[in-house]
């Protein structure tokens, strides 16, 4: 399947059987009573949904527009991350496998998949690049408790990406056993099918929520895009109405510095990673490293999807600086008391810098909890 | 284009194109396989991952069509071109297609573009006249390996799961994976993946197989003495081909 032009599946041809696989389980599977009633009981039960939609009077306030936040940053492990993880282990449970594999950036997919494995008694290894590995530690240190096996991948620029490249190494050669828990709405047909399908949670309740808060829907739904996970999940169910939807991209040091991970405002149409999509990459079509003080943003594409939903106008994308996303977080923990994602952080500071939202009002994506982020934020401050 | 051929496999311009050059018109292979350096070789083991990093820190694209052109004023033999899709997406796909074969490649292999995908290669290449060879697997059901015996001008047969890499032994799923592979298959069967010694290659043609690639073996040698790995490397082909002495 194909959004636009977007998606497809770039894999070689080893990987087609495992894919087919997974295609045809999650058909029979996805509108299986027992399934959505198990998966209902653990999003329940055990990861915290429905997550409130709290109204920010005081940011409202001092911003000029009254703000919801879609606190997904409440839910067990601090994100978002929980709804695919769980959704995607039952899934991989239902096929008979018995082992996880995944990557991981800053480690929150990483944490989400390693307690999803825990819970249903999956083996489980984890991805990491080796410079996330280091930047990251506390991290390590909880999927390790949580009985993950951790790999820190030395090769290539060491991070986001190279961590998939090596998942998709290990999925080549173990995938009758083993099932691809990938984090966000990228990679090959039909992971970005899947992963959007279990994220859109966050719309629907958030539909829900809005209208009875409300009596209407909102003006705008803000949210961060690296992958795009939490932006399609809260976009999705609203695409067919009159709602601005905004995505902000992690601007790094600014797009002009060409540091930055912002593969929508600046990349261009490219195949990577089993997808057809816009990345970041040179003009012999290297992928480029990125940067952005948000490890979940780091990556040089974005989810076909979304790559759609920009070329169809449907979805503005913006990007959002290292320095704007700092500042935004600390206002939000002085104003509110709470401590965002750097990633959702990112969202946040788009608020100040769109004059026309004032006055609207506007959900904002809360994507995840700032606890694993304070060290980086500490060293920034300094 | 295979016949009982060995097929040896080289990135380009690791660590230079010249010294890829030498390699090729010194080893004395039945057939010649390059491989364009790509950033994020997913379908690589640690030998061509190393290789293609270090080769992309001077890599341009058009070293890949001066290689060709250069071997091709001293060489007949076909030269195969290995590569992930994006570097060819990103120049223009007719374009890189055009300047493929005219610079001297005979057939082109994208590892990460199953044939579902390939629509648009197929029909360019096929204008141009450059031939198309598509990767199985030993889990390519059979009415995909007839598919891709339709569309390839000899079947690349991967043998195992997972990545390129020097392995100790070949698995029995190889020979499992070769025998019914040629039960579907009309097309020439080649087996690379993980194919490291003369034993393996014998073992393999005596399996039926009408090509071998060895590629990761190679790159090791390459990696170890650098420059000057002409005659490791023309030695190591000999002793290859030597395969069916005892």
């Amino acid at each position: 399947m194909r959004f636009g032009e977007f998606g497809g599946r770039y894999v070689p041809e080893v990987l087609v059987p495992p894919l087919e696989e997974l295609e045809r389980a999650y058909k029979e599977i996805k509108d299986d009573e027992n399934f959505k009633k198990e998966l209902d009981y653990y999003l329940r039960s055990y990861a915290g949904r429905p997550t409130p939609l709290y109204y920010a009077k005081n940011l409202s306030k001092e911003l000029g527009m009254k703000i919801y936040l879609k606190r997904e940053d409440l839910l067990h492990g601090g994100a978002h991350k929980i709804n695919n993880t769980l959704a995607q282990a039952l899934l991989a449970k239902y096929m008979g496998k018995s082992r996880i594999i995944a990557e991981t950036g800053a480690g929150q997919h990483g944490v989400a998949t390693a307690m999803a494995s825990a819970l249903f008694g999956l083996k489980c290894r984890i991805y990491m690049g080796a410079e996330d590995y280091e930047r990251q530690k506390m991290n390590v240190f909880r999927m390790k408790l949580l009985g993950a096996d951790i790999v820190a991948v030395n090769s290539g620029s060491r991070t986001l990406k190279d961590a998939i490249n090596e998942a998709l190494r290990d999925w080549a050669e173990n995938f009758e056993t083993t099932h691809y828990l990938i984090g966000s709405v990228v990679g090959p047909h039909p992971f970005p099918t899947i992963v959007r399908d279990f994220q859109s949670i966050i719309g629907k309740e958030t539909k829900e929520q809005i209208l009875e808060l409300e009596g209407s829907l909102p003006d705008a739904i803000v949210a961060c895009v690296g992958g795009g996970s939490n932006a399609i999940g809260i976009f999705y169910p609203f695409v067919e109405d009159e709602v601005r939807l905004i995505g902000v991209e992690a601007g790094g040091e600014g797009i002009e510095s060409g540091r930055h991970s912002a593969s929508l405002s600046a990349g261009s149409k490219g195949v990577f990673h089993g997808m057809l999509s816009y990345f970041l990459q040179s003009d012999e079509g290297m992928i480029k490293d990125t940067q952005s003080i948000a490890a979940g943003l780091d990556y040089p594409g974005v989810g076909p999807e979304h790559a759609y939903l920009k070329d169809t106008g449907r979805v503005e994308y913006k990007a959002v600086k290292d320095d704007e996303a700092l500042k935004a977080f600390i206002k939000l923990s002085k104003l509110e008391g709470i401590i965002p994602a750097l990633e959702s952080a990112h969202a946040l500071a788009y608020l100040e810098k769109d004059e026309s939202l004032r006055g609207s009002v506007v959900v904002v994506n809360l994507s995840g909890r700032g606890d694993k982020d304070l060290g980086i934020v500490l060293e920034a401050l300094r | 284009m295979i016949e009982k051929s060995l097929i040896i496999f080289l990135p380009a311009c690791y660590p230079d194109r010249e010294s890829t050059l030498r390699f090729m018109l010194k080893a004395e292979a039945d057939l010649l396989e390059i491989g364009i350096p790509f950033s994020d070789p997913i379908a690589d083991g640690v030998e061509i991952q190393k290789a293609y990093y270090e080769a992309l820190k001077s890599f341009k694209l058009c070293d890949i069509f001066w290689i060709a052109r250069e071997y091709k004023k001293e060489m007949e033999k076909r030269l195969i071109l290995m590569s992930y899709y994006n570097p060819i997406y990103r120049y223009g796909i007719k374009r890189f297609v055009e300047e493929a074969y005219e610079s001297g490649y005979d057939a082109l292999l994208i590892v990460d573009l199953p044939f579902d995908e390939a629509g648009e290669i197929l029909e360019v290449s096929k204008d141009v006249g450059i031939k198309n060879v598509f990767l199985a697997a030993p889990n390519t059901n059979n009415e995909r390996l007839k598919a891709i015996d339709e569309l390839s001008e000899f079947i690349y047969l991967v043998s195992t799961y997972g990545v390129t890499g020097v392995r100790k032994e070949v698995s029995k799923l190889t020979f499992e994976a070769l025998k019914r592979t040629k039960s579907i298959c009309k097309k020439p069967i080649a087996v690379g993946f993980g194919i490291s010694s003369r034993e393996h290659v014998r073992m393999i043609f005596n399996a039926g197989a009408d090509g071998v690639v060895v590629g990761s073996a190679v790159v090791k040698i390459v990696e170890k003495f650098g420059r000057s790995a002409d005659e490791e490397i023309k030695k190591f082909v000999e002793e290859l081909k030597s395969y069916q002495t005892p």
